[in-house]
């Protein structure tokens, strides 16, 4: 099966150290796709060359099988809510999100057709509003109104959670979910919380040094990480070599990687000595220092031990990353 | 509130009452007289000189802008080689004062300038092919001082302008014209109104141009100094109340199109990236029409100098002046009747500066309190007033006022001392000085202020070891323009000036007038060195 956007090859150098690309992704009509990464890591500019305000150096976008390379932003077609959402301040809520259909319809479509988007985000009857009257959250939501009424092919996030308080941001997350699954709108999203990019991402793009680590769901990337960085940059996880690393069942030459919640305390295994304890409610941190000096974290019981003490440590499956002797 | 600073306050009201407002009131009351209008209404020449005053300062605001806005558009969007520095130097006709420009158009483009005399030349001609005369003549004048408001003001709008906006605007499937028209343009509103209504005011009051080459064609700035020389005091005076009156009107009317909605982009935006020309053919244009634009601003500046290097009588009909030399500034210098106006110039630019600036640090220490003073309002506006009316009529009002001696109503005989034209100069830079110290005093945190009194400094020692310190750019830069503005005024002097006390420009005048134009374009370059070097100083941080 063709992907429905396809992106083949996407490279951009901005100068002689940094380069973004090649990249290749193939996304499904619907699909949600999250692009995550440390900043830095050319997230938001693969997210501005599929948008057309770069220009790619080499590669090409397809959607539905039509090349869109070269076609300027104007005439692409793709939706684009901006960090800090670019909501016009001259134009009330209304003239905001009538501006993409404004050259289409007649004046009673496109009131019809803002009204019915403002309803989609929950904020009908907000048209004769000023933007500047909104609180972050409707705001955020206006934007998502105005990109979604021209009814764009794909649909373009740029951390689109960022500029709202944590308390919202969560809920917030799960009506965006919600919303875009309504609309069946094929979406790319950046971020750089890795909470953000699984809750709502069907998949996720790992983005390192303007390089793709990897694109998989969730579970994927958690439990079979392509690469070091994807298991470090994913979730907790404890990084061994070494004496460490064969401890934990890695072969001669082997660094290994360990999630927290995959170690445990038992009667004999790795020695080491118990430093600190962050107590999380259900669970604890605890922060231990191996014998060779290597320190890591065991995620257990509150109760299962105490600081300075002495334990020792299994691992209970040797998942995440290996990397092979070189 | 603490009864001194109220008095305080009050007694300011009351003094800047006497400078601004009273001899406005002096004014109208004078106009009210019965029989004053009838000239007035009954001659076609002041209807003519009224409505050309109006459709010229209309007339500039459109080609101010025509020039000025493409201008900043090339300048703050596009990038081709010379940017920066041609960038600056298309600026500058702001900083020189306006007599010199219309001085150095006068030798560059007048009937017997370097271009009539080349024309001339060139096509074997009896005659100066052209008379720089008229309304085409101060239009001309206006657009080449008057662009460079619409150019930095647009400039200063574009480089606020939130990119992600237009991202937004093209991502929605506008194009390049749409964007412009409907999110460009519309967020730079604000801008384009402060500029139409600075040029508005600015050309509203222009008397050196319609004074030089306005000949037979009058506006009412002109109209009003040649009723006073002609001994028609009743007239002048209704004159200079319907000048004000116009001047209200445009200035209520356009503030009303300013319109109130603050245009401020939510969240941090991002900043605007400049594009660089890709295309060979169209940068060369850009940057060669760059070039050109700075050549022909800077060519009546550069001709200024070379008139002020032509001795006097040795250039006749020649196009090029045969003979250069410094004999001119050399007299300058020689001869005390010469050197006075400068001095003259020198002494009242900084004693009406450092009054201005006294009253309006007067005003910031009583106004810096955070708690709203009763007189607040009237004082920022009585220090704003003398700026929404034009130099001529403050110069007539002040005249009216202090001829009478009637110490009872604080009028006494200023006309004819050498006070009355510092006076002047001072009542005008009010409003420059003013908007600078009050602007540093609310960029002042409050918290200094009390930091300083919790170490122990009294009011005399904050003021002195904090805040002063503080206000510096602003001091500088209010001072700096204040001063340049008095040293090279026209406009209130040829009102006021008496023979102790004449101004450089008024010795330019006279001596254009017996034809000693090298003298007047030494004149000319000193005033624009000087006012480079004090607003060079002045913008210094």
């Amino acid at each position: 099966m063709s992907a429905f956007l396809e992106v083949v090859e996407l490279a951009k150098q901005w100068s002689h150290t940094v380069t973004v690309g090649p990249i290749s992704l193939g996304i499904g009509r619907g699909e949600i796709v999250a692009l995550l990464g440390p900043s830095g890591s050319g997230k938001t500019t693969v997210l501005r060359l599929l948008a057309g305000f770069e220009t790619p150096d080499a590669g090409r976008i397809a959607v539905e099988g039509e090349d869109v390379t070269g076609v300027p932003p104007a005439r692409r077609r793709f939706g684009m809510v901006f960090q800090h959402y670019a909501l016009f301040p001259h134009l009330d809520v209304g003239e905001n999100v009538a501006f993409g259909l404004a050259a289409s319809g007649e004046r009673g479509a496109v009131m019809a057709k803002v009204a019915q988007v403002l309803a989609l985000v929950d904020l009908a009857s907000f048209e004769r509003r000023k933007v500047q009257e909104l609180s972050g959250g409707q705001q955020q939501r206006v934007a998502l109104a105005r990109a979604l009424a021209p009814e764009p092919r794909v649909l373009l996030l740029d951390e689109p959670l960022s500029n709202l308080d944590p308390a919202l941001r969560e809920r917030t997350r799960r009506e965006l979910r919600a919303l875009i699954q309504r609309v069946g709108i094929t979406t790319l999203f950046v971020t750089h919380e890795q909470e953000e990019a699984f809750d709502l991402g069907d998949r996720v793009a790992v983005l390192n040094g303007g390089r793709l680590e990897q694109l998989g769901t969730p579970d994927e990337l958690y439990e079979r990480p392509a690469s070091l960085f994807v298991a470090t940059f994913v979730g907790r996880a404890n990084v061994f070599r070494g004496r460490a690393a064969r401890a934990f069942g890695g072969r001669e030459g082997e660094t290994i990687v360990v999630r927290p919640e995959r170690l445990r305390f038992a009667d004999a295994g790795f020695p080491g000595v118990v430093r600190e304890r962050r107590y999380t409610g259900p669970a604890a941190f605890f922060l231990v220092e191996g014998d060779d000096g290597v320190r890591f974290e065991v995620q257990a019981e509150p109760d299962a031990a105490t600081v300075g003490q002495r334990v020792y440590v299994q691992a209970a499956r040797t998942t995440g990353f290996v990397e092979p002797a070189p | 509130m603490s009864r001194r600073r109220y008095l305080g306050e009050l007694a300011l009201t009351l003094l800047l009452g006497w400078l601004v407002l009273y001899p406005i009131a002096i004014l109208a009351l004078e106009a009210a007289a019965p029989g004053a209008w009838r000239d007035f209404v009954g001659r076609p020449g002041e209807w003519r000189a009224l409505w050309a005053t109006i459709w010229i300062s209309v007339a500039s605001v459109a080609l101010a802008a025509v020039i000025g806005v493409p201008l900043a558009f090339l300048f703050e969007w596009l990038e081709f080689p010379g940017r920066r520095t041609l960038g600056s130097l298309i600026a500058l006709p702001a900083v020189l004062p306006p007599f010199v420009g219309v001085i150095a158009f006068l030798f560059l483009y007048g009937e017997s300038g370097f271009v009539a005399r080349a024309v001339q030349a060139l096509f074997g001609l009896e005659q100066s092919p052209w008379r720089l005369q008229g309304a085409a003549a101060i239009l001309l004048v206006h657009a080449y001082s008057m662009y460079v408001y619409f150019y930095l003001f647009t400039r200063a709008g574009l480089a606020k302008l939130d990119w992600s906006m237009l991202e937004a605007a093209q991502a929605l499937g506008a194009g390049r014209w749409a964007t412009l028209r409907r999110v460009t343009l519309p967020l730079i509103r604000p801008s384009l109104a402060g500029a139409t209504l600075l040029v508005f005011m600015t050309a509203l009051g222009s008397f050196s141009a319609p004074y030089v080459f306005g000949g037979g064609f009058r506006v009412m700035t002109t109209q009003i100094v040649a009723s006073k020389l002609n001994g028609e005091l009743a007239l002048a005076t209704v004159e200079t109340v319907v000048l004000a009156v116009v001047a209200i009107v445009g200035l209520a009317l356009l503030r009303r199109g300013e319109g109130e909605d603050i245009l401020v982009a939510l969240g941090k935006g991002t900043a605007p990236r400049r594009r660089p020309i890709r295309r060979a053919g169209v940068r060369g244009l850009a940057t060669a029409a760059g070039w050109l634009f700075a050549v022909l601003l800077l060519l009546p500046h550069l001709t200024l100098l070379l008139v002020s290097l032509v001795p006097y009588g040795s250039w006749t009909t020649e196009t090029l002046p045969p003979v250069l030399s410094l004999v001119n500034y050399r007299r300058l210098f020689a001869e005390p009747a010469r050197l006075e106006p400068l001095l003259n110039s020198g002494w009242m630019a900084a004693v009406s500066t450092l009054g201005a600036v006294a009253l309006a640090l007067v005003a910031g220490e009583l106004l810096r309190r955070r708690s709203p003073g009763a007189w607040r309002h009237p004082i920022e506006s009585l220090l704003a007033l003398p700026w929404a009316l034009p130099g001529t009529v403050f110069a007539i009002a002040l005249a009216a006022t202090f001829s009478v001696h009637s110490p009872l109503t604080l009028r006494w005989v200023l006309v004819g001392s050498v006070t009355l034209l510092p006076l002047a100069y001072l009542v005008r830079n009010l409003p420059v000085t003013g908007r600078a110290v009050l602007a540093g005093y609310r960029q002042l945190d409050p918290a200094l202020e009390e930091a300083a009194a919790s170490l122990g400094a009294g009011r005399w020692a904050t003021f002195r070891r904090v805040t002063l310190p503080l206000l510096k750019p602003a001091l500088a830069a209010g001072g700096s323009l204040a001063f340049v503005a008095a040293l090279g005024d026209f406009v209130t002097s040829i009102v006021l000036y008496t023979y102790d006390n004449r101004p450089i420009s008024i010795e330019i005048m006279s001596s254009l007038r017996v034809s000693e134009l090298g003298v007047a374009g030494a004149f000319g370059v000193i005033l624009m060195l000087a006012s480079a070097l004090v607003l060079g100083i002045g913008a210094r941080r």
